[in-house]
């Protein structure tokens, strides 16, 4: 721990410049409550239903993919959770009861991505081979890999196709259904247009998907013909190895394709591409003061990130562009032990060329809480906000003044069926 | 013997029923005189006497050398002072003593043993300044005169008042002890009746065998001097078994016979089976007893711990002990003690907020009031007593089954066991000499009652006479007309009856000569009170309170009378109110709590500043006395060592694993003093304990910060029993976790990477503490503007002494959680009234409420919304209880400020 927060100690003096101070009235977390229940780093989080608590133990290693799996039996469907190891084996979980349903354990590689196609009732399993399995853990068919990288990432395209991201390729493979239920995977397309090994795929809208390289590149693709409609490269000077870029999209369905933001995340910086204007409408190069981990659009001018700095910020894309970003009003300097003055040069204006009708993005709360990066976080809507770390603990953000409310609720409930004091 | 003792006389009029006092108002003699008297120094009383503090005595009446103390408890020295203990002992046992016949008496064959009742006086020695309560009690001893011994126990007081006015308390704690010591001297007793048998028999046989050699020897012999001896000593023997037989039938059928000692309980050991299946085993050997009876002065007498079965006595002392401590104080204090019990009691849903725990204090009370109340417990005590060995009841079942397998030795002749078994009915119904003993001993013993009760007004000096009359009047009348409890009854009958229903169970049995046992009574008493309840409430709760209200009034039985008078309004409706406010309730004392009271007055007037410092002083808070007068012994902390000598031990009484005792909020209320005193911002601090903001106190002198965290610990809101929410020195980083958990932290100041990164944890989790620099007197907090805390954090206070700035803390906090237990429960202040009103109405209200009912500002009203969060939580999970209330971490963003000295 210890280590940890030196870490941030040093990372913290960086960028001062982003203290939102303690004056947060658009912060509506006021409580919050520490979930312990993890022994190692949380990495994955995963929404099953409503909070439940239940403790899934198998793998021997790290989990590197975690899915949901619902499937319609008639009139109940059924979630389960689907996991991938890095010791080689995928699990089948029943969350209801904490067992574990189906196990493979001798698969040639380890999973990295999982995707579940729910129209087909099956599910993909991306590695070194990419493999196609269904409800009852049989596998259907398998490619095996021509990269010794592995497949990092998997989205579902329309007409039954599956993009896969393989080094610096995005590779289109379809599935054939034949008429004995018999599958069959078969490689349609290569997308080679990124410079740099594609860290992220995403779905946009039924039409659209997007894709990020480590280098910085955002492509907007067709998802039917799979040509470009959008090249943005976020320009991104420091390239360390160990950084990455990730590309989030805010709807998770497509059906709201309403959309027309896509949040980047490059490096330590938040980037916010307007898939109207094909430009990058608003950002923060220095939105966190390490790596931005995960991000999430909340709505469309709404969102949240959350970084190896253990912070969850969230911000507000504004109309009004203001002079300077805010100055941190409150920070406390009773403890100014040596600040370190080897500030790394601010980004060059590289994205000078930017349109006039920039937005900014503004710093509207932040949520500090974890002694670790936040790995993730998972939101429950007006129920609060669930955070993991690599401190091993999950908090969950609510609303003080709902929850409040709740208990008073209970409270009056309880004092009825008691039938008085 | 010493001429008559001056016997004090009870001087209560019967006045005090006519009057009907302010049930609030403290009784005449705790309040401050507006014009003090010229000779009215309160000490003046006792100040002649020659010991400090009240002790209890016990002495014996020793066949051979008179009057004599065995043990004082406390068991120091120091405590009688140059009082002489054997003068005194010679003036109380030269007090009583009962007729008690024994021996032969005239028309029985055997010898009686008599079943003495105790007796209990009230003396004085003027001339010493000492009073006592004394308990005469007899044990029984094979080998003493008459198979008696005379002991007594007393409580020696310098205040006669105090004596008089706890008599009832006394009586029934003594009875008590008495009760347990004459359980363990019976079953000692019968033991010891047992193996003297065994040795008769032993000798019965020798000399049998020794008379049938005899007759071989030749008729010649059959006359000789020497053979008549053995004839006459057989035939001694053979008497004496006979004797003995009798005598253990007698001491086994003790619970058979009617008891008449209102207040008498019963005493039963627990794990009787396997225990005495232990000692049961080994077998005694008998031995020859000589021709000669060995009665003379140079025997060596048991000691009482002999008497009465070692674990019997260890447990009376240590009821006395109990006994002891709960009388320590003056009247005033135990007065106001009750009172604050009391009204605690009924205030259970915020007293975890602020006051000390009051579970352990029930628990406490359950094992020694309890028993007091001979009639109420039947339906409770096992539970409740289980924990100590020796159990205090008033029903004799138990003692059935447990006496009679004593005699039962397979290696004495069953038929006589069985015999006794079968007299044991008998021996109560038949009119022998010795009932008509205990007849006598019955109405003496009801003249004592009255004359405890305030009653006949008689002293100990007419007591003969008393007797004599009330022998001619015994035969009461039906008891339970007197017992039947009528709601509907006025003033003056609930109070005789409530006052009564423990007396009349005593000799009630004379008119009919039906032995009815206390039990029966107690049955009885029990279903004619479930038949009148059945229809209206909770049978058993109702009965429960109901009985319990002679139990503690008893204790503030002549106290002016206006406890009673304050229980007689309510004890009217309470039938018809509604049953579910009743099973939280311990209606000890039917009063109001006085802060709900004041409260009311707020609210109807409306006015903004609901606090005059008067309503707050006239709670009766914890009223606590001067420290060093009541230094308690077995409390482990010593009260040299207050928080001012700059003890570290002294000043951290917090932390995990002790209870936090009142002793030591007292003692951090001299602490909190000097904070409020010496920082002018500690308005602020305390604000932030009081709204749930964690403070850190941050330092690098532990001494200092541990002082520091015990002072401010007593603003946490429900600290937890042993002080979970305070974590008085810490010297590692914090987490979040810890936050959650506690609201109050010393902090370690060091200056190494370890340091660095505890300050780094201190800057990264600013926004949810507050840090309270000890060593550079700074604070750093959100700013507070608000009136609340002016009142309890005034660092110009006139206040001088911790325990009184504690008491006025007490009475701030108790008002505060009192508006939050209203707060939390108004119905309308969190929920819609109708259906069409919105959120945004009920917030308005609730806002309205605060602001201009309770005229509480923004952080003002932050404090109560804290309070109330964690009322409603408590509420909530109240088995859980600090557990549920750490889970939720509230807080809310807000700038903070750099407060310097």
């Amino acid at each position: 721990i210890c280590r940890f927060m030196l870490k941030y100690l040093n990372s913290h003096n960086k960028s001062p410049v982003l203290c939102i101070g303690e004056e947060q009235p658009k912060n509506w977390f006021t409580e919050l409550q520490v979930l312990k229940g993890h022994f190692d780093i949380v990495r994955f989080l995963v929404q099953i239903d409503d909070f439940r608590l239940q403790e899934l133990r198998g793998h021997s290693q790290q989990i590197t993919a975690m899915t949901t799996f619902t499937c319609e039996n008639g009139p109940t469907s059924h979630t389960s959770l689907i996991t991938a190891s890095s010791d080689r084996s995928l699990s089948l979980w029943d969350p209801d009861t904490g067992n574990r349903v189906q196990t493979i354990s001798d698969l040639q590689s380890s999973v990295k991505c999982l995707l579940v196609l729910e129209r087909l009732c099956v599910w993909v399993s991306g590695g070194e081979e990419l493999c196609v399995w269904n409800t009852d853990f049989q596998l259907q068919c398998q490619r095996q890999n021509q990269s010794d990288t592995g497949i990092t990432a998997l989205i579902e395209l329309p007409k039954n196709c599956v993009a896969a991201a393989v080094d610096k390729e995005i590779v289109i493979y379809r599935l054939t259904v034949s008429t004995d239920s018999s599958m069959s995977l078969a490689e349609i397309h290569r997308l080679s247009d990124h410079q740099d090994r594609v860290r992220a795929l995403i779905n946009v809208s039924d039409g659209l998907f997007a894709s990020g390289s480590h280098a910085g590149e955002l492509i907007l693709w067709d998802a039917i013909d799979w040509n470009i409609l959008g090249y943005e490269h976020i320009l991104w000077e420091e390239s360390q190895a160990c950084s990455q870029a990730e590309i989030r999209l805010a709807a998770p369905k497509p059906s709201e394709s309403v959309h027309s933001h896509i949040l980047a995340a490059v490096g330590s910086g938040l980037y916010v591409y307007s898939i109207r204007t094909k430009t990058v409408v608003a950002y923060k190069k220095v939105a966190h003061d390490s790596n931005v981990l995960h991000t999430m659009l909340l709505s469309d001018s709404e969102l949240m990130s959350c970084s190896e700095d253990g912070s969850v910020r969230m911000w507000e894309i504004q109309d009004l562009p203001l002079p300077g970003e805010p100055a941190s009003p409150g920070f406390f300097g009773m403890w100014t032990f040596g600040r370190s003055n080897k500030q790394t040069g601010l980004p060059s204006k590289k994205v000078a060329d930017v349109p006039p009708h920039i937005r900014t993005l503004e710093l509207t709360g932040d949520l500090i809480g974890h002694s670790g990066a936040v790995q993730m976080f998972a939101s429950f809507g007006e129920n609060g906000l669930l955070t993991c770390s690599t401190d091993h603990l999950l908090i969950l953000w609510k609303n003080g003044e709902r929850q409040s409310h709740l208990r008073s609720l209970a409270l009056f409930q309880k004092l009825e069926e008691n039938g008085g004091l | 013997m010493i001429g008559s003792p001056d016997v004090v006389a009870f001087t209560k009029e019967d006045e005090y029923g006519q009057t009907t006092p302010d049930p609030w108002a403290l009784p005449e003699e705790f309040s401050v005189p507006l014009h003090p008297l010229v000779d009215s120094n309160p000490w003046a009383k006792t100040s002649y006497a020659k010991f400090t503090k009240d002790f209890i005595l016990i002495s014996e009446f020793s066949e051979q050398v008179g009057p004599q103390p065995l043990l004082t408890i406390p068991d120091e020295p120091k405590v009688c002072g140059t009082f002489d203990l054997n003068y005194f002992s010679l003036r109380i046992m030269s007090v009583d003593y009962q007729a008690s016949f024994v021996g032969h008496p005239p028309g029985s064959g055997y010898p009686r043993l008599s079943f003495v009742e105790d007796s209990r006086v009230v003396l004085g020695d003027s001339k010493e300044g000492a009073f006592a309560y004394v308990h005469h009690l007899t044990l029984y001893d094979l080998e003493a005169r008459g198979f008696v011994r005379p002991f007594c126990m007393a409580y020696v007081s310098a205040d006669e008042r105090k004596i008089m006015l706890q008599f009832r308390e006394l009586s029934l704690r003594f009875s008590q002890a008495s009760e347990c010591l004459k359980a363990g001297n019976r079953r000692a007793f019968a033991k010891e009746l047992q193996r003297k048998l065994r040795d008769l028999e032993y000798t019965h046989s020798v000399l049998q065998r020794e008379e049938g050699l005899q007759r071989e020897a030749g008729p010649q012999c059959m006359y000789s001097a020497h053979a008549v001896e053995k004839a006459n000593e057989l035939a001694n023997v053979e008497k004496s078994i006979y004797e003995h037989r009798d005598l253990l039938r007698q001491i086994c059928s003790y619970h058979h016979r009617p008891r008449r000692d209102p207040h008498a309980v019963t005493c039963q050991k627990l794990d009787e089976g396997e225990d005495e299946g232990g000692k049961r085993r080994p077998s005694y050997t008998p031995q020859l007893i000589k021709a000669k009876s060995p009665k003379c002065f140079d025997k060596r007498l048991k000691t009482l711990a002999e008497l009465c079965d070692n674990t019997f006595y260890e447990a009376t002392v240590e009821l006395l002990k109990e006994t002891e401590r709960s009388f320590r104080g003056d009247l005033c204090y135990l007065h106001t003690r009750r009172l604050d019990k009391a009204l605690r009691r009924k205030q259970r849903m915020t007293n975890f907020l602020f006051e000390e725990d009051l579970g352990d204090d029930d628990e406490d009370e359950g094992g020694t009031l309890r028993p007091f109340c001979a009639v109420n417990h039947a339906v409770d005590n096992f539970t409740l007593l289980s924990p100590p060995p020796i159990v205090l009841g008033p029903e004799p079942l138990e003692l059935d089954a447990l006496e009679p397998p004593d005699p039962l030795d397979p290696a004495s002749g069953t038929s006589h066991t069985q015999e006794s078994e079968l007299g044991l009915v008998e021996s109560h119904l038949e009119s022998s000499p010795s009932d008509q003993t205990l007849e006598t001993q019955g109405s003496s013993e009801e003249t004592k009652g009255s004359f405890s009760s305030d009653k006949s007004g008689t002293g100990l000096a007419v007591r003969q006479q008393n007797v004599a009359c009330m022998k001619s009047d015994a035969p009461d009348p039906d008891p339970d007309s007197d017992l039947t409890p009528d709601p509907d009854h006025n003033i003056d009958l609930e109070r005789e009856s409530s006052s009564e229903e423990i007396e009349t169970t005593a000799g009630e049995d004379e008119g009919d000569g039906t032995p009815v046992s206390l039990l029966e009574v107690v049955s009885e008493l029990e279903a004619s009170r479930e038949d009148e309840c059945d229809g209206l409430t909770n049978g058993a709760c109702e009965m429960q309170s109901d009985l319990l209200v002679p139990l503690d009034t008893a204790c503030c039985m002549a106290q002016e009378g206006f406890l009673y008078e304050a229980s007689a309004p309510e004890a009217v409706p309470r039938p018809g109110q509604s049953s579910h406010l009743q099973p939280c309730q311990t209606p000890v004392v039917n009063q109001e709590p006085q802060a709900l009271l004041h409260l009311q007055d707020d609210y109807t007037v409306g006015s903004p500043s609901s606090q005059s410092p008067a309503a707050g002083l006239e709670l009766p808070v914890e009223l606590l006395g001067d420290a060093d007068s009541r230094t308690s012994v077995g409390d482990g902390f010593d009260c040299t060592m207050s928080a001012s000598t700059g003890s570290d031990r002294a000043a951290s009484p917090l932390g995990y694993g002790g209870v936090v005792t009142l002793r030591q909020r007292k003692k951090a209320g001299q602490g909190a003093l000097r904070f409020v005193r010496q920082y002018p911002f500690a308005m602020q601090a305390l604000w932030c304990l009081l709204s749930g903001r964690t403070l850190v106190v941050l330092g690098a002198d532990e001494g200092m910060v541990r002082r520091l965290v015990a002072a401010l610990a007593l603003f946490v809101p429900g600290p937890g029993k042993c002080g979970e929410k305070v974590q008085a020195w810490l010297s590692c980083p914090f987490t979040l976790t810890d936050l959650q958990r506690w609201k109050l932290i010393g902090l370690q100041r060091v200056a190494s990477p370890v340091g660095s990164s505890m300050l780094y944890s201190l800057s990264r989790y600013s926004r949810y503490i507050s840090i309270l620099d000890a060593d550079q007197k700074t604070l750093r907090c959100p700013s507070y503007r608000g009136q609340l805390l002016a009142k309890i954090a005034d660092h110009r206070t006139y206040i001088r002494r911790g325990s009184t700035f504690f008491l006025h803390l007490q009475s701030t906090l108790c008002h505060l959680a009192a508006k939050a237990f209203l707060f939390t429960f108004t119905h309308h202040l969190h929920l819609p009234v109708s259906s069409t009103e919105g959120p945004k109405v009920v917030e308005g209200r609730r806002l309205c409420f605060l602001q201009e009912q309770l005229g509480l500002g923004e952080e003002d009203s932050q404090i109560l919304l804290y309070l109330s969060q964690l009322i409603t939580q408590q509420y909530l999970q109240p088995a859980t209880g600090g557990r549920a209330s750490a889970t939720c971490f509230s807080f809310n963003y807000t700038t903070s400020v750099l407060y310097k000295i």
